[in-house]
C-alpha cells in the first residue's frame, strides 16, 4: 500500500473525530499491558500468595506447607507452651502498638516541623524558593541506609551528641542508641522531605488575599493560621501524612539499626521471620496485618477527602 | 501597603527554617568529616587522612557489590522507564482508553504498600516457582518498584504539554510513529530523563528488597554496606558513605534540574 492511500484513509476520519489518533484503542491497551503484566507478576500475585501463606502451616524445616491453619495469627497473641497449653503473650502486641505509636509520632513531628518551613519557603522570591525546594529534596535522593547510619554516628558511642551533652555535665559513657527515641530520630530524619514537599505545594497554591481578609476582619495571625491557612492546606497535609505514615509503619532499617535487637517494629519483625526466624506463616500474618493498617489509613483519608468535596 | 504585606509573615520562621536546613545537612556533613579521620575509632578525632578512601577503593567485595548494584539498576531503569513511558502514553494520550484510573493505580501500586511486604511477597513467589537466578530476581523486583518513579515525571510532562504540536505534525501527514519519535519524544525528554534518573537512584538505594532476595554472588551495595555497619562502624565505611553521598548529590542535581526545566516556562 502506498503512503498516499494511507493518508487518504486518515483524513476523513480526522474530519469526523476532530482529533488525530482517534483509532488509539488498540494502542492504549498495548501501552498499559506491560505494566499490568509486570505488576501482576511481581506484585498482585505475590500479595495474594502472602495472604494464602498467612493461613498455611509452618514447614518442619522453615518455609511453609499448604493447608489451612490460623496458627500464624494465633501466635500474635498466644504462645503454645511445651506441654501444649495456650498462654497469652503480649510481646508481639507490644511490637504492633509500638509500630503504630512510632509511626504516628513520626508523622506528627514531621508535620509540626514541615508546616512552618513550607510556609517560609512559599513566601520566598522565585529563585530562592526553587533553591530551597531543591535543598529539601536532595537528602531524599541519598541512600536511606546512609542517612540512618549518619544518626548511628551522631547518637553512638563517642558521637557528637553524647560528647556535646557530656560537655554540659551529662555522665560519660552515656548511650543514646538502641531505644525507641533513637528509632524515632532516624525515622523523622529520613521521612521529613516527604512531608515538606506536599505541604509546600498546597501552601503555594493558597490565595494570599484570604489571609489579608482574615486580618482585615480582626483575626490575629494565630486565628488566620488556624481558621484559614491550615484548613486550606489540608489536602497537602493529608498527602504528606500518607507519604510519611505508610513507610513509617513498614520501617525496617530504623528499628534494626537504631533500636537494636529488642525494640522491634512490624517491619523488622517480618524481616526476622523470613530471615533468621524461619516462620513464614507468622511473618505473612504480620505482613497481612501491616497491609490492613495501611489500607485503613488510605481509606480513611480518601473518605475524608470525599466528604470535604461533597461539603464544598 | 507594607502593613498589608506583613500579615502574611510569621516572625521567627526564617530562623526556624535555617535550623531545619542545618538539621537536614549536618548529619551528612558529619559523616563526610569523620571519613577524613585518621583514627580507627570514628568518634575520636586524631588527624586528617585520606587513607580510608584508599582502602575503600581497594576493597574487592565493595567493588563487586557496586558492580552488581550498577548492573541491576541499569537493567531495572531501562525496563521500568520503557514500561512507564508506554503506560503514560496510553493513559494520558490514549483515546477511548478504558480503565484509565485503574491502570494508573496499578502502575502506582508499589507506592501504596510498605516495601517489606512486597519484598517478602516476591520472596515467596520466587521460591514457589523455583526461580534461582539471583540477578533475575533482583531485576524483576527492582523493575516493579521503580516503575512509578519513572512514570510520575513522564506523566506530569505529558499532561502539561499541549496537544497542538502533535496535532500540527499529524495535520502535516506525519504517521503516528513519526509524530511520537520526532515530536512527542523530544518534548517529553526532560520528564523521561528525570524519571529514568529517579528509577536508577531508587534501585541503587534499595536495601529492603535486595536484602530479602539477594543470594551469594548477588550482593548489592546497600546490602554490603549493611553488613559493614553490622560489623561495627569503621572509618572505611565513612569513606564509602562520603563517596556515595557525593555521587547521589551529582545524580540528583542533574535529575532535578532536568525536571525543573521540564516543568518550567515553554510548553
Amino acid at each position: 500500500m502506498s503512503d498516499i492511500s494511507h493518508h487518504q484513509a486518515v483524513v476523513p476520519e480526522k474530519l469526523v473525530q476532530g482529533k488525530p489518533h482517534a483509532r488509539g484503542w488498540n494502542l492504549a491497551v498495548l501501552g498499559v499491558l506491560p505494566s499490568w503484566l509486570l505488576m501482576g507478576f511481581a506484585l498482585i500475585i505475590p500479595i495474594l500468595i502472602i495472604v494464602a501463606v498467612s493461613f498455611s502451616v509452618r514447614g518442619a524445616y522453615g518455609g511453609f506447607d499448604w493447608g489451612f491453619d490460623l496458627a500464624g495469627y494465633k501466635q500474635i497473641l498466644f504462645n503454645e507452651g511445651w506441654s501444649g497449653e495456650i498462654e497469652f503473650t503480649p510481646q508481639y502486641l507490644v511490637i504492633i502498638l509500638r509500630t503504630l505509636l512510632l509511626a504516628g509520632v513520626t508523622t506528627l513531628l514531621c508535620l509540626t516541623l514541615a508546616v512552618p518551613v513550607a510556609y517560609y519557603i512559599a513566601s520566598q522570591p522565585p529563585f530562592r524558593k526553587a533553591l530551597l525546594v531543591y535543598l529539601v529534596t536532595l537528602p531524599f535522593w541519598m541512600s536511606m541506609i546512609l542517612r540512618v547510619y549518619a544518626w548511628m554516628i551522631i547518637l553512638g558511642r563517642d558521637g557528637p551528641l553524647p560528647q556535646f551533652l557530656q560537655f554540659f555535665g551529662a555522665p560519660s559513657g552515656l548511650t543514646l542508641m538502641y531505644n525507641d527515641g533513637a528509632t524515632l530520630a532516624a525515622m523523622v530524619y529520613t521521612y521529613i522531605p516527604l512531608m515538606v514537599l506536599p505541604v509546600f505545594a498546597s501552601i503555594e497554591k493558597l490565595d494570599g488575599t484570604l489571609i489579608e481578609a482574615a486580618h482585615d476582619l480582626y483575626g490575629s495571625r494565630w486565628t488566620a493560621l488556624r481558621r484559614v491557612i491550615l484548613p486550606l492546606t489540608a489536602p497537602g497535609i493529608a498527602s504528606g501524612a500518607i507519604l510519611v505514615f505508610v513507610p513509617s509503619l513498614g520501617a525496617v532499617l530504623e528499628p534494626i539499626l537504631m533500636g537494636g535487637g529488642k525494640q522491634m517494629m512490624m517491619g523488622s519483625l517480618i524481616q526476622l521471620q523470613f530471615g533468621g526466624g524461619r516462620n513464614w506463616p507468622f511473618g505473612s500474618a504480620i505482613a497481612v496485618m501491616l497491609m490492613i493498617f495501611v489500607m485503613i489509613v488510605l481509606v480513611l483519608i480518601a473518605l475524608r477527602a470525599r466528604r470535604k468535596e461533597v461539603a464544598a | 501597603m507594607k502593613k498589608r504585606h506583613d500579615v502574611k509573615r510569621y516572625p521567627g520562621l526564617g530562623v526556624l527554617s535555617f535550623a531545619f536546613f542545618v538539621y537536614l545537612y549536618a548529619p551528612l556533613a558529619i559523616v563526610i568529616l569523620y571519613s577524613f579521620n585518621e583514627n580507627r575509632i570514628t568518634g575520636v578525632w586524631t588527624k586528617f587522612s585520606l587513607k580510608w578512601y584508599g582502602s575503600a577503593l581497594n576493597n574487592a567485595a565493595l567493588v563487586d557489590a557496586l558492580k552488581t548494584s550498577l548492573l541491576v539498576a541499569v537493567i531495572a531503569t531501562v525496563v521500568a522507564t520503557t514500561i512507564a513511558l508506554m503506560a503514560a502514553m496510553a493513559i494520558i494520550r490514549g483515546k477511548r482508553m478504558r480503565a484509565r484510573k485503574l491502570s494508573e493505580t496499578v502502575v502506582n501500586l508499589p507506592l501504596l504498600l510498605p516495601e517489606i511486604v512486597l519484598a517478602v511477597a516476591t520472596l515467596i513467589l520466587f521460591s514457589l516457582i523455583g526461580l534461582q537466578n539471583g540477578l533475575l530476581k533482583l531485576v524483576i523486583a527492582h523493575s516493579a518498584f521503580c516503575t512509578p518513579f519513572a512514570f510520575l515525571p513522564i506523566r506530569a510532562r505529558l499532561q502539561g504539554m499541549s496537544l497542538d504540536f502533535e496535532e500540527a505534525a499529524s495535520d502535516l501527514y506525519a504517521r503516528r510513529w513519526t509524530v511520537f519519535r520526532r515530536v512527542t519524544l523530544p518534548l517529553i525528554f526532560p520528564g523521561l530523563f528525570s524519571g529514568a534518573m529517579l528509577a536508577f537512584l531508587i534501585s541503587m538505594d534499595d536495601f529492603i528488597t535486595s536484602n530479602m532476595l539477594s543470594s551469594g554472588g548477588t550482593t548489592t551495595l546497600p546490602v554490603y554496606i549493611f553488613s559493614l555497619i553490622r560489623a561495627g562502624t569503621s572509618p572505611e565505611l565513612n569513606a564509602v558513605a562520603s563517596l556515595l553521598i557525593l555521587a547521589s548529590l551529582i545524580l540528583a542535581t542533574v535529575a532535578l534540574t532536568m525536571s525543573a526545566r521540564g516543568t518550567g516556562k515553554d510548553i
